[in-house]
Order: C-alpha cells, then structure tokens, then sequence
C-alpha cells in the first residue's frame, strides 16, 4: 500500500519558498476553507440570526419591529406551546424504549443460520424508508374502520380506536411509528457491537457459570458501551427532531393536540395560519436550548475520550 | 459469541428458531406488506371493503395512474437532482476537512471538530428562517440547487466527523514517509491518502443519498412548487389530495421508498459500515 513510486518533488534542495515553508501551517486551513465557510453560512450563522429573529416581530417580509422578550413572554402563556412541550417530553421517554428493544432483536438475529445477512437486512428496512413513507403506512395500519390495527382492537374489545383522531392516543400512536424505524437502527447498531464482542471474555464468563441476564448484565454490556452511547445519541436526537411523522399523519391534530416544538414552531413561522418569524424563531431557540443540554453532553464525552487517546 | 450459538442448542430448538425468525420478520414488516398488497389492489376492491384479503387481480395500473394524473415524475427525478449533487458536494468538501482535522495538529483542531460535530445535531428549526431567508434573497427558492446548497453544507458536519476518525485510523507513518521524501501536503491527500479513502467514500456516499432522498423537512421549507419538491414533499401534498385513495397513496409511498431501499440493497455492506461507524471501537 505504501506508494513508493510517488513523484519525488525534486532531487535537489526545494527552492526555500513561502509556500515551502509555511505549508504545513497553512495546509490545514486552506483544506478546510471551503467546508468551514459552507458551515459557516449555512449552520453556524443562522443559529445566532435565529436568535436575534425571536427579538422581533416580523411576518418575513415587512419591517422588522423590535419586540425584546416578548415573544418569550408570550410563549410563558401559550397552552399550545405547552402541549408541544409536553409531547417532547413523551417523545423522548418512549423513544429511548427503542434502545432496549433494538438490543433485544440483535440478540434475537445475532445467529448464523442460513440466510440470516438476508433476514437481518430485511429487518433493517423500515429505517432505510422516508419518515413520510412510514407516516403513510402507519396512518393506513390505524385507519379508522378499515385499518388493521382498528380491526384488531375491535376484535378484541367489541370497539374501535381511531387512534390518530383521538387526542388521548394521537401522540402515542405516532410514537410507535416513529419506534418502528428506530428500533431498527438501534438494532443494526448492537448487531455490529455483538459481532466485536471479545469472545475469550464470553467463554471464561461461561465456565465460570455465567449464563442469561447476568451474563448479559456483567459481561455483554459493558463491551458494547460504545454502541450504547451511540444509540442514546441518535435516539435522543431522533425525539427531538420528529417533525415528519407529526406533519404527515396528522398536522398536529386533532385540535392541536399532537404538536411537538419543532411541528408547532413550522406552524407559528409557515403556515396558512400566518408567518410569524419572530415568534416561530422563539420556539425554535427554546427547543435548541433543550438539545443543548444533550449536545453539550455528547460533546463533553467525546471530547474527553479524544483526550485520552 | 453471544449469544450462545443455536447449532449448540437442541435440535427442537433449532427448529424452532428457524421458524421464529421468519414469523418474526412477517409481523415486523406487516405495516409495509400491507401497503405493499394495496399498491397493486384495484380501486374496485377497496369500493368492496376487501382491504386485506387477496386482491381480485393484481393492478399494476395504480402505478401507472400515478405516473399519469400526478406529477411523480418530476417528483422523482427533482429528488435526484437534488440528491446526487448534494452526495457529491458533501463529500468533495468533507474529505478535505477530514484531513485538515486528522493530519494536522494545531491549536484550534479539537475546537473545530466539535464545532462540526456539535453543529450536525441541532434541531432543524433553528436554522430555518435564516436559511429559507438567504435562499429566497439568493433567488433559490423553489430550485434544486437551492436545496442542495443547503444540504451540502449540513451533511459536511456528519461527513466531517466521519472522515476525520477514519483517516486517523490509517497508519500515519504513511504521511511521514511522505512528508521525508518531500511530497507537498496537496499532493499527499491526492495520491496517498484519497486513495485509501475509497471504502469511507463509500459508506458515506449510500448514506448520505439515503437521508437526503428522505429528508421533508426541507423539501417543504425550501420549496412549494410541483415542478421543484423532492418526492417526499410531494408525495405528502398528494396524500392531501387523494384522500382515502388508498391504491394510489400505497403506490407512491412504494415508489419514494423504492431509491433508497435498492440504494441499501446493493450497498450494503458500506451501509452498515457508514451507520456503526463509532459503535464498536
């Protein structure tokens, strides 16, 4: 692998350029010049003119009309901007369910019988699929009278549930849609972690009596602590930033009821219902503030690990 | 191995877990099975209420409506146009930024690194109004470059993060050989360290189409015409209209699936090789 035959810049001493001798200092920012000025403009600035965007009133194309807080102050009083708040919450606690049950269908699939590559890629296709594919498939599986779901729990309980037309259910039925994609991920993920296992650790568990739970407690566990962490991170990430879910199986009904920030904040900024920049621009910064929590976290870990290397 | 491998077990159980796995896989793909069927369902049985039984004959002709009375097409190939510019951008510029942040030590590295990494996880929202904002004063709305600009930029983040842990991997004493002999730092990404990039290349390039052909986030916010949305914005503006036409509805979903699931099929490997980056070390 080692190119021996590279062009041998010169035989002779290098003429003692700038560039000769400041190339290693400059070399890396010239590297990142185009992707740090794309980041730049497209990621980095915008956070902070977003910021800025929530100080104001502004429909997006008239005058800006400086506000200070009141948006914020506003959103304090916003029952909708609860219920929002609320659905985060529910979103975040169920969707870490997908972190157990995708260990649990890794360790179901972590086999080699024949044609497992095939039974495992299969399992993997709901998260390959668009979020707005999954949305219409569910909204077709909970379709009131004809869905299968609906038929089931008629067949059990003598009465339907139009579950994504009632306000008690909305929210927990996309979940579950949402589940059906992430537990796949997580899954594929623990499948890899479970392939890097260090077998001599397993065996001397096994001789030593360890079998079941506690095997998988004491010794499969902390080995695939990595996959965990990037599982909790996805996850984590995945809660906050459902949007297409929400927006196609229900636009947030029935009555509002199954917003979540980042829905209600594209509502309050976009929607037939007026564009209000300003206050879309306070929801978002509020929802930033919470993924800054687990940001910094992640960052913090990360950031540790690299300093041990 | 965990766990223990089933050729160990009984052979009853062995039966068993051959049968369960496939049982297993049905159920879990159900939802998908069913969109599946009533893709090629004629809109008669759906008039008859036989939504779940076999259906009376297998109509490829919703796939064929759909292509004629909705604008698919355009849908389609607006997601191509956006997404295979967006692959190719995203990894032009995160390969360079891989390499600045693996090769080279100076002080402010880790800082921006993190400022990459940290960047690929805030939520869409906040980046919203400013970014549809400069996309309308650039006169970009409603056109794919527009969009794929935007994506370009974002992906570099995961991208970034991507490359920078894999060049790290490769055996630095590669670089230095280089670096005695008197190869310019230009010249050493070229011939020595592009090259053995082609398996992260790889990875990042299958997923990086698969979020963007999926993504609806911003198809919606950086577009509203038919003659520019991505699939998954128009497929979701046709579900508006075509209410309670299930055929149809199946049948788009079916098509806006289809890219990124061949996209897996044939890639595979470096799919999986590209999402588990990190879960093992």
């Amino acid at each position: 692998m080692t190119r021996a035959a590279l062009p041998a810049a010169s035989a002779e001493m290098p003429p003692r350029s700038r560039w000769r001798t400041h190339q290693r200092r400059l070399a890396p920012w010239l590297f990142l010049a185009p992707g740090l000025a794309m980041f730049a403009v497209y990621v980095v600035s915008p956070i902070f003119q977003s910021m800025w965007i929530s100080l104001y009133d502004w429909d997006g194309l008239g005058e800006k009309v400086w506000i200070g807080a009141a948006n914020y102050a506003e959103l304090m009083d916003d029952d909708a901007f609860y219920t929002s708040l609320w659905n985060n919450v529910l979103w975040l606690v169920l969707y870490m369910l997908s972190v157990p049950a995708g260990l649990m269908m890794a360790i179901f699939l972590n086999q080699t019988i024949r044609g497992m590559r095939l039974y495992k890629s299969m399992f993997f296709f709901p998260f390959v699929i668009s979020q707005v594919v999954v949305g219409l498939i569910f909204s077709w599986f909970y379709a009131p009278d004809f869905g299968l779901l609906y038929q089931l729990i008629e067949w059990l309980t003598g009465t339907g549930v139009a579950i994504l037309a009632d306000d008690r259910y909305v929210t927990y039925g996309i979940i579950a849609a949402g589940l059906w994609p992430q537990i796949a991920y997580v899954m594929i993920l623990y499948l890899t972690g479970l392939n890097n296992v260090a077998t001599d650790q397993i065996e001397a568990a096994r001789l030593d009596g360890a079998k079941g739970w506690r095997m998988l407690w004491h010794v499969v566990l902390p080995q695939l602590r990595p996959a965990t962490f990037i599982a909790v991170v996805v996850t984590v990430i995945g809660a906050l930033r459902s949007f297409d879910l929400v927006s196609v199986m229900t636009d947030g009904g029935p009555y509002g009821s199954s917003r979540v920030l980042s829905f209600y904040m594209y509502e309050q900024a976009l929607s037939e219902y007026g564009y209000r920049m300003g206050y879309g621009a306070a929801i978002a910064v509020v929802l930033f503030a919470i993924m800054m929590i687990f940001i910094s976290g992640f960052i913090w870990k990360m950031w540790r690990d690299e300093r041990e290397r | 191995m965990f766990p223990r491998p089933i050729e160990q077990a009984p052979t009853a159980t062995r039966w068993l877990y051959r049968v369960a796995v496939p049982v297993a896989l049905f159920l879990w793909l159900l939802p998908l099975l069913g969109v599946a069927v009533t893709s090629v369902r004629p809109a008669s049985d759906l008039a008859q209420g036989n939504y779940f039984g076999m259906p009376s004959s297998i109509a490829f002709s919703n796939y064929r409506e759909v292509f004629a009375n909705s604008p698919m097409a355009s849908y389609m190939l607006n997601s191509f146009k956006v997404t295979i510019p967006t692959v190719i951008g995203a990894l032009a510029l995160s390969c360079m930024t891989g390499f600045a942040l693996a090769i080279y030590n100076f002080r402010s590295n880790l800082l921006v690194f993190f400022m990459f990494v940290a960047g690929n996880f805030v939520p869409f929202q906040i980046l919203m109004v400013p970014v549809r904002d400069l996309t309308l004063s650039l006169d970009m709305y409603n056109t794919w470059y527009g969009l794929a600009l935007f994506h370009i930029a974002f992906q570099t983040g995961f991208c970034t993060l991507f490359m920078r842990n894999f060049i790290k991997a490769l055996p630095f004493e590669l670089i230095e050989a280089a670096r005695v002999e008197g190869v310019s730092e230009v010249r050493i990404f070229w011939h020595v360290v592009l090259p053995l990039m082609r398996p992260a290349i790889a990875a990042l390039s299958v997923l990086i189409f698969t979020f963007i052909w999926n993504d609806f986030f911003w198809a919606t916010v950086l577009s509203n015409s038919p003659e520019s949305q991505p699939i998954t914005a128009g497929l979701s503006s046709l579900n508006g209209q075509w209410i309670a036409q299930w055929h149809l509805v199946s049948a788009g979903s079916i098509l806006a699936a289809l890219p990124p699931v061949a996209m897996f099929f044939l890639m595979q490997r470096h799919f999986i090789a590209g999402l588990t980056l990190g879960a093992v070390k």
